[in-house]
C-alpha cells in the first residue's frame, strides 16, 4: 500500500478539532511522509502540486487517532479470545491508532522479553502503534517486583497488574517508589480485594432484588485512599485505573488539590450504562469495575467535562461465547470497545455532556502526555495518526460484524452517532470505511 | 368434592389463560393470576386427598427435572405433581450424572431440549440462570430455585398454606425470619405476599439483609422480639451453616439465642400465630423442636403437603398453554 501511495496528501474541506490548540472549525491538513505537513485553518486549499493526492472530506470531522490505554487481546495464552492482529484491526477499524496493551496474559508480560515479544509481533502485523504495559509485580501475582526498568528500557509504557489490585501495601508502596526512581508510571485498579471477593454487582436495591452477590460502592473509595497516601508517600507517577464512584472522584479531586502526580481514567462503559443494564443478567454488562448507580455516572461524567478524569479508556476486554453465555454470577467480566469507542465517545458531546474538544482531548492529547507521545494532536511535525469520521451518521451496533474476534459487545443493537470514515497511521491507510 | 374432569374442564374453559411461557418468577404474576393459580391449587388438594389420584391433564407429555442443587424435597414434590397429572417424569442431576465436568448450563439444556420434553424444572445455584435456560429451549421452564433470587412455586405453596390456614392472606402480618440475603424463598414471597395484600417484616441480623432492603416496601427488624410483635405468621429461613464462615454470625448459639424461634419469642406474636418453614430445618438453630413441632402452631407438614398441589397448578396451567398451541 506505502508503495503505491503518493508523497503526500492533502485533506481539504475537514472540521479540524485540534485538542492542543483548542482549535474547532474548517481546515485542511497535509500528510507528507507519515508526518503532519501543515495544518490550514480555511476550508480549501489553493496551488496544490498535481502529485498530491487530494481526500475531499466534505465537512467530516479529522481528527487525531485515538489513543487507548487499555486493551486486552488473548495473546500469548488465549488466542480464541483475541489475537494482536485482530486486536489491531479492530482497533483501525474504530479509528484507534495506538493501543496500550494489559500485561495479565498467559504468560503475564513481566520481562524484557515479553515486552519485545510483544513488540515485534506488532511490528509484523503493521497496522497500528501498539504499546505494551509491562506487569508491576512477577506474574501479576502482587508479591516480587516485576523488572521494572529493564521492561521500561525495552518498551514497556507503564506499569500495572490489570484487574489484580496490589493488596499487599508494602509490596506497592516499593513499586511505587522503584518506578519513580526510573521515571515511570504505575496504574493501578483500587478495588479492596475483600470487600469485592466474589462480587459482580454493585451493592444496592437493585443487586438486593436480583440476588447477585454484591460489593459496596466504597470498596474503591478504599483501596484509592491508601492508594494516594502512597503516591504521597513516595512522589511517584499513579495512574488511577477505571476510576467509577462518585466518592472516589472526591478523594481523586483531594488529591490533586494536595499536588500529587496522580492522573484517573475513565472507562466508556461506565460513562455509557448504570447497574441497570444488568436487569435482565445480561452477561454482556457484567463489568469489572462492575456498573454503578446513575449518579455515580452522572458524577463520572461531570468529571471528564471538568477534566479531573483527563483520559477515557474503552476497556476492551474480549471474552468468548463460551465465558458469557453463562448464568451471570459465572460469566466472565468485560466488554469489548475498540470498535465502538468513538460513537460511544460521540454520544456525550451529542448529549450535550461533553465539549467536543474536550471528549477528543481526554482519548488524544491527555494519554499522549502521559504516556510522552508526539502523537494526539495536529500539529505541523507530529505523526500523521488521523481519524476522519462522521460525526452523524446513524450506526445500530450490531456485535456479529465486529472485526473483534470476541463480539461481547454490551452496545450490541443500540443506535448511536459517528461513522469512522478513514484512520491513519504514519500516513498509511489502515482502514476506510465500505461506501 | 371436584373430579379430575371437572377441573380439567375448569381449566379448558377459563376465561384468563395463564399468560407466560415460563414460571420463572413471581415478579411477572398480576394478583388475577396469583389468585387464579392458588384456586387451580385449592382444587387440586382436594384430588390429592382422594384414593384415586391421577389426572390425565398432563397425559402425553414429558417432564425433565434438572437439579443441579440436590433437593430431594423439591424434586420429589415436582415429580409427584407431575406423575398425578400424568406426565412422565425424567430426573436428572448433572453433577452426578454421566454429564462432564465442563459442560456448561446452556450444553445442557440445549442437549435436554433436543429430546423434547415439555415441561423442564431446573435448579441452579446462580442467580438468573433459569431466566437464562429459558431463552436458550423451546420447552416451559420451571424454575425450582436460582441461586438467591427466586423460588416462585415455594412462595406458591406458602400462601395457598396460608390462604388454607387463614381463609386469606389479604391482611395479614407476616414475618420472615432470618438469613434474608442469601434466601430466594424470601425474595419470592415478599414478592408475592405484597401481591396478595398481605403485610410483610424481614427480621434477622444486619448482616444477612439483602442491601437496599429498606425499599422492598417491607418493615426491617433487627431485634426479633419486635419483629415478631403481634404478627399472625413466623415463616423461618433456613440458615445455612457454612455462614459462620463469612463473618455473617459469630456462632449458631449466638444466633439461636438472638434469632431462633422458640416458645418464649412467639409468645410475643399473635395468639392465633402460625409457624412456617420451608425446610430442611435446622433444629436448635433458626427454630426449636418444641415449636417446629407443635401442631397447634406448626404449617410445616401442610406446607410439604400444599406443595404437590400447588405445583401441579403451575404445571397444569403451562401445559394447558402447551395445549392453546400458544
Amino acid at each position: 500500500m506505502s508503495a503505491a501511495s503518493p508523497r503526500a496528501t492533502a485533506f481539504v474541506g475537514a472540521r479540524l478539532v485540534d485538542p492542543e490548540s483548542g482549535y474547532d472549525g474548517p481546515g485542511c491538513l497535509v500528510v507528507v511522509e507519515g508526518v503532519i505537513a501543515d495544518v490550514v485553518r480555511r476550508p480549501t486549499l489553493d496551488n496544490l502540486s498535481a502529485d498530491i493526492r487530494v481526500v475531499d472530506c466534505n465537512g467530516a470531522l479529522l481528527i487525531p487517532g485515538l489513543i487507548d490505554l487499555r486493551v486486552k487481546t488473548g495473546e500469548p495464552g488465549a488466542e480464541p479470545k483475541e489475537t494482536l492482529k485482530s486486536a489491531a484491526r479492530a482497533a483501525a477499524a474504530g479509528g484507534v491508532t495506538s493501543m496500550v496493551l494489559q500485561p495479565d496474559t498467559d504468560p503475564a508480560v513481566d520481562d524484557p522479553a515479553m515486552v519485545d515479544f510483544i513488540l515485534r509481533r506488532a511490528r509484523d502485523i503493521e497496522l497500528v502503534h501498539v504499546y505494551p504495559a509491562g506487569a508491576a509485580t512477577k506474574g501479576c501475582e502482587g508479591s516480587r517486583m516485576a523488572e521494572i526498568g529493564l521492561m521500561r528500557e525495552a518498551g514497556a509504557v507503564y506499569f500495572t497488574d490489570a484487574d489484580k489490585p496490589i493488596i499487599d501495601s508494602k509490596v506497592f508502596r516499593r513499586v511505587l517508589s522503584y518506578a519513580k526512581a526510573f521515571g515511570a508510571m504505575v496504574a493501578h485498579r483500587p478495588a479492596d480485594p475483600y470487600l469485592s471477593a466474589g462480587a459482580v454487582a454493585t451493592a444496592g436495591e437493585f443487586s438486593g432484588r436480583l440476588g447477585l452477590p454484591s460489593a459496596p460502592a466504597v470498596a474503591e473509595r478504599i483501596m484509592l485512599e491508601r492508594d494516594l497516601a502512597l503516591c504521597e508517600l513516595t512522589g511517584a507517577r499513579l495512574l488511577v485505573d477505571q476510576i467509577t464512584t462518585a466518592d472516589s472522584l472526591a478523594s481523586l479531586e483531594r488529591g490533586r488539590a494536595k499536588g500529587l502526580a496522580v492522573a484517573a481514567t475513565a472507562s466508556i462503559n461506565h460513562l455509557s450504562f448504570n447497574e441497570l443494564d444488568i436487569g435482565d443478567y445480561r452477561t454482556f454488562y457484567r463489568l469489572d469495575p462492575p456498573l454503578r448507580p446513575e449518579d455515580d455516572r452522572q458524577a463520572l461524567i461531570d468529571a471528564v467535562a471538568s477534566g479531573l478524569v483527563e483520559v477515557i479508556v474503552s476497556a476492551h476486554a474480549p471474552a468468548p461465547p463460551e465465558d458469557k453465555r453463562l448464568p451471570f454470577s459465572e460469566a466472565a467480566p468485560g466488554a469489548v470497545g475498540l470498535e465502538t469507542f468513538l460513537p460511544a465517545l460521540l454520544a456525550l458531546h451529542h448529549d450535550g455532556r461533553v465539549a467536543l474538544a474536550d471528549l477528543i482531548r481526554a482519548v488524544t492529547l491527555a494519554p499522549a502526555r502521559l504516556l510522552g507521545l508526539e502523537a494526539g494532536r495536529l500539529t505541523v511535525g507530529a505523526p500523521a495518526d488521523l481519524v476522519l469520521c462522521d460525526a452523524f451518521a446513524p450506526v445500530v451496533i450490531d456485535a456479529d460484524r465486529l472485526i473483534s474476534k470476541s463480539k461481547n459487545s454490551p452496545f450490541d443493537g443500540r443506535r448511536l452517532q459517528g461513522q469512522v470514515l478513514m484512520t491513519l497511521v504514519d500516513g498509511r491507510v489502515v482502514h476506510q470505511a465500505q461506501p | 368434592m371436584e373430579t379430575g374432569a371437572d377441573i380439567e374442564a375448569s381449566i379448558r374453559t377459563r376465561a384468563f389463560p395463564f399468560p407466560h411461557p415460563h414460571f420463572l418468577s413471581v415478579q411477572g404474576l398480576n394478583r388475577p393470576q396469583a389468585e387464579q393459580l392458588l384456586d387451580l391449587a385449592d382444587a387440586f388438594v382436594a384430588v390429592n386427598r382422594q384414593a384415586e389420584k391421577k389426572l390425565g391433564l398432563l397425559r402425553g407429555r414429558t417432564l425433565v427435572n434438572l437439579f443441579f442443587e440436590a433437593s430431594t424435597r423439591t424434586q420429589s414434590s415436582f415429580e409427584l405433581a407431575a406423575k398425578r397429572l400424568g406426565a412422565d417424569v425424567v430426573n436428572m442431576s448433572p453433577r452426578t450424572s454421566s454429564m462432564t465436568k465442563g459442560e456448561t448450563l446452556i450444553d445442557t439444556a440445549v442437549t435436554l431440549n433436543a429430546m423434547k420434553p415439555d415441561l423442564l424444572v431446573v435448579r441452579h445455584a446462580a442467580s438468573g440462570a433459569a431466566a437464562l435456560l429459558s431463552q436458550k429451549v423451546s420447552c416451559s421452564v420451571i424454575n425450582a430455585g436460582d441461586g438467591w433470587h427466586e423460588h416462585p412455586t415455594q412462595a406458591l405453596l406458602d400462601a395457598l398454606t396460608l390462604r388454607r390456614a387463614f381463609g386469606k392472606v389479604e391482611g395479614l402480618t407476616v414475618a420472615i425470619c432470618g438469613d434474608v440475603q442469601h434466601s430466594r424463598v424470601a425474595r419470592s414471597n415478599v414478592g408475592l405476599l405484597q401481591l396478595l395484600g398481605a403485610r410483610v417484616r424481614l427480621v434477622g441480623p444486619p448482616t444477612l439483609m439483602p442491601s437496599g432492603v429498606e425499599r422492598w416496601g417491607a418493615e426491617v427488624f433487627h431485634d426479633m422480639r419486635k419483629g415478631v410483635a403481634g404478627v399472625d405468621v413466623v415463616m423461618m429461613l433456613r440458615l445455612q451453616l457454612e455462614r459462620m464462615d463469612g463473618a455473617f454470625v459469630p456462632s449458631t448459639r449466638e444466633y439461636s439465642r438472638y434469632f431462633g424461634l422458640d416458645s418464649e419469642k412467639l409468645a410475643l406474636a399473635a395468639p392465633h400465630v402460625r409457624v412456617m418453614h420451608p425446610g430442611p430445618m435446622n433444629r436448635g438453630v433458626e427454630i426449636e423442636s418444641g415449636v417446629a413441632d407443635d401442631p397447634r402452631v406448626s404449617l410445616i407438614q401442610e406446607q410439604v403437603e400444599m406443595g404437590v398441589a400447588a405445583r401441579m397448578a403451575v404445571l397444569a396451567s403451562l401445559a394447558a398453554r402447551l395445549e392453546a398451541g400458544q
